[in-house]
């Protein structure tokens, strides 16, 4: 186990676990909020919505006064990322939406973040302003220029502070690489390159270079009509420059070493778990798809998320997972309805704690679900504004799967599956989460 | 039913009567499902930007059920009536999770169905599952193949007046050009598919029933991806290109398959 901070969590005499955690934010977004990631620091947090907006989230230096107290987090800069475009050729609308937002570790004293829709990367870099040079020579204060003959004496303009202000401005555009929707963009541990990965393709960028890209995984069939599989994720591994994966929507799990050949259409090794017979149905294949993979911030492990579960691997055996966690397995019998009303496509995401002893992920009714490894044990909480009264704990939420319904619990029946959690994260340091619902942003921490 | 729905359960088959009662419980509910699978690749067809991803996982499904219902006989009914080849008797216990469409269900909204893409889609013309049954059971081929997305496709724009009475003729004739419409979406959707991959070889009685019907009902590469070299259709286009098809159909080839049909269904629907 990593040193560092460990999660709060008491082990109560009745035996159940608590997590305690306080909602300390909460921020109502204009659009829906299709992306969410802390920086490398965790003291920036950015989120991406359905409108191509970027707002960044900065959390506020501790107060000496108040050292076990953490600081909040406000917003910090806003921008419009990507617009609305049309493609002509296809006739198609290209939607702004920001489907990932994927920070750069920090160099200087600017922060860089790549953001992308579903055709384009963009690398921005947002960068702070709180001086200005006063005592120009021939222009005045408002930028008039003086009459020369004015000017009697020179002067060295010097820097004065002024009100902080933050500026994005777009620094590389990586345009025209992606045939199909991307999905995934990852940063290489070199931090040189990066992945980016859509349906079919995944290609890998230089950060400087923005015409061309390489590509590096390609599973288009010749035939379309022979196309039974698509890429669903992909990932840097967080230490080994040369390797990355990549999840499929049959539910494999690709590790690729980008050594052993420049097309890593072979791959190194394959993850996949034996279905199990008793469970199969019409819609097996389905709910195997894959909608997000993470690694272990120790690179040892990393996590899948598919439609009914969270699933450990361990990158030394491909057979099976080592721990396999139900987020709602009540769903199972109802998989005919949530096909029909197209809930089975929902794309939640996953996400590890700082020190990996905790895995995170989203449901329906607002709910979400932490597992904790090393307890073995699990929490549903919900991110409402009647559940999360500031200041105060998170009550854990139970679902009623049959028989009588105690109180407090809720029946599967009366789950609402039009509030989907799909994007969480999570602080890399320090006890703090971010959690979104359909257009508000929770930032629940375990200290005030 | 109720033990229908439990999960992963393998169903243990009484004798008699419930044998049977569940099996065509579940071959009705295995039609909806299909059903409702093709409609939604019908739609997505329509959006601006489908989702390939869920194109790929909804097709993929349409072949599982289409496999499966190749493997159990559904087909073998039709054949032997055609006088094709006989497949021996295939076991009906199936072990996959029932469909389920609770009752339940009924207060829901609009069904997907009845939701966009269609100008003038009357909610009639689409009805939920149980009442698909009922329908096919009482009034149409106890379809299989056909009759599946015949009705998604019985709008006033697109229907073509060819002179066939329309109470008698609509079922039939819906499921002749549907069954094939089916076999030929999906077909187009993942290629070589249809029959071939559960009963060896085609079925040339099956093949000259449909041998008329237009199979290019589909652009492949807009349903799948929306993105095509060709002039890419949108919706309106669409369905002119389905009138159009149906317009290539002759009168006569149609009355006698019609009639031919309408025999084998009293047949089927008979026993």
């Amino acid at each position: 186990l990593f040193p560092g901070v460990y999660f709060t969590r008491i082990k109560r005499l009745d035996g159940n676990l608590q997590f305690n955690l306080l909602l300390v934010m909460l921020f109502v977004t204009a659009d829906i909020i299709s992306t969410v990631e802390f920086n490398h620091s965790g003291e920036l947090l950015a989120t991406g919505d359905k409108g191509g907006r970027v707002v960044i989230f900065q959390q506020e230096l501790e107060s000496k006064n108040q050292p076990q107290c953490r600081g909040e987090y406000n917003v910090y800069s806003t921008f419009q990322s990507h617009e609305p475009e049309f493609d002509y050729l296809k006739s198609l609308e290209i939607e702004e939406k920001i489907n990932k937002i994927r920070w750069l570790p920090q160099k200087n004293a600017a922060q860089f973040l790549l953001s992308t829709n579903d055709k384009t990367i963009k690398l921005w870099k947002i960068s702070e302003r709180d001086k200005r040079p006063e005592g120009y020579n021939l222009k005045e204060e408002d930028g008039r220029y003086r009459d020369p003959t004015t000017v009697t004496t020179l002067r060295v303009p010097v820097f004065q502070p002024m009100d902080l202000m933050v500026e994005a401005s777009p620094r590389r555009v990586f345009a025209n690489a992606h045939t199909y929707h991307i999905n995934s963009i990852s940063v290489n541990s070199d931090c040189e390159t990066y992945l980016s990965a859509d349906d079919l393709r995944i290609n890998l960028w230089n950060l400087e270079i923005t015409d061309r890209s390489f590509n590096i995984v390609d599973i288009k069939p010749v035939n379309m009509e022979e196309l039974t599989e698509v890429i669903t994720a992909a990932e840097f591994h967080p230490n080994q420059c040369n390797t990355f994966v990549y999840s499929s929507s049959k539910g494999t799990i690709r590790l690729c070493d980008m050594r052993a050949s420049a097309l890593c259409d072979q791959h190194s090794k394959l993850f996949e778990e034996p279905e199990d017979p008793s469970n199969r149905s019409f819609f097996s294949e389905i709910i195997s798809s894959i909608s997000d993979v993470k690694f272990s911030h120790s690179g040892r492990y990393m996590m899948t998320r598919d439609y009914l579960s969270v699933k450990i691997w361990d990158l030394n055996m491909e057979s099976r997972p080592v721990e396999t966690y139900q987020v709602h397995e009540y769903l199972r019998s109802k998989l005919c309805s949530l096909y029909e009303n197209d809930c089975i496509f929902d794309k939640f995401e996953c996400c590890w704690n700082g020190n990996d002893s905790v895995v995170m992920t989203g449901s329906y009714n607002n709910f979400f679900r932490m597992f904790d490894r090393g307890y073995r044990q699990d929490v549903t909480l919900e991110a409402s504004r009647e559940s999360s009264k500031p200041r105060s704990v998170l009550k854990p939420r139970k679902v009623c799967t049959g028989g009588k319904r105690k109180k407090d619990e809720i029946s599967v029946d009366s789950l609402d599956f039009n509030k989907k959690i799909l994007h969480t994260a999570w602080h890399p340091q320090d006890n703090i989460i971010a959690v979104a619902t359909t257009n508000n942003l929770y930032i629940f921490q375990d200290k005030l | 039913m109720a033990n229908m729905y439990s999960k992963g359960t393998k169903r243990k088959f009484s004798d008699g009567v419930d044998n049977k009662a569940v099996a065509a419980s579940y071959s009705l509910q295995r039609q909806s499902l299909l059903d409702m699978s093709l409609l939604k690749l019908q739609l997505c067809h329509m959006l601006a930007e489908p989702n390939l991803c869920r194109s790929v996982l909804i097709a993929n499904t349409v072949r599982q059920i289409q496999e499966e219902m190749a493997h159990d006989g559904s087909w073998q009914v039709v054949t032997e009536a055609l006088g094709g080849s006989g497949h021996g008797p295939s076991d009906r216990l199936v072990d996959t999770e029932v469909l389920c469409q609770s009752s339940e269900q009924q207060d829901g909204g609009p069904r997907l169905y009845s939701v966009m893409g269609y100008d003038g889609c009357r909610e009639e013309e689409v009805v939920t599952d149980k009442a698909l049954c009922s329908v096919v059971v009482g009034d149409r081929a106890p379809a299989l193949l056909l009759g599946t997305i015949g009705h998604c496709w019985d709008r006033g724009e697109l229907r073509v007046e060819d002179g066939v009475s329309k109470d008698s003729g609509t079922g039939e004739e819906e499921g002749t050009k549907s069954g094939e419409g089916a076999k030929m979406a999906t077909g187009q959707v993942f290629g070589t598919f249809e029959i071939k991959n559960g009963a060896p070889g085609s079925d040339p009685a099956l093949e000259e029933l449909f041998s008329d019907v237009d199979a290019s009902y589909y652009d492949l590469d807009t349903m799948l991806t929306g993105m095509q070299s060709a002039p890419k259709m949108g919706p309106y286009d669409f369905l002119d290109s389905l009138a159009s098809s149906h317009g290539s159909v002759s009168n006569s080839s149609c009355r006698a398959d019609l009639n031919e049909l309408d025999h084998i269904m009293e047949i089927i629907v008979g026993s």
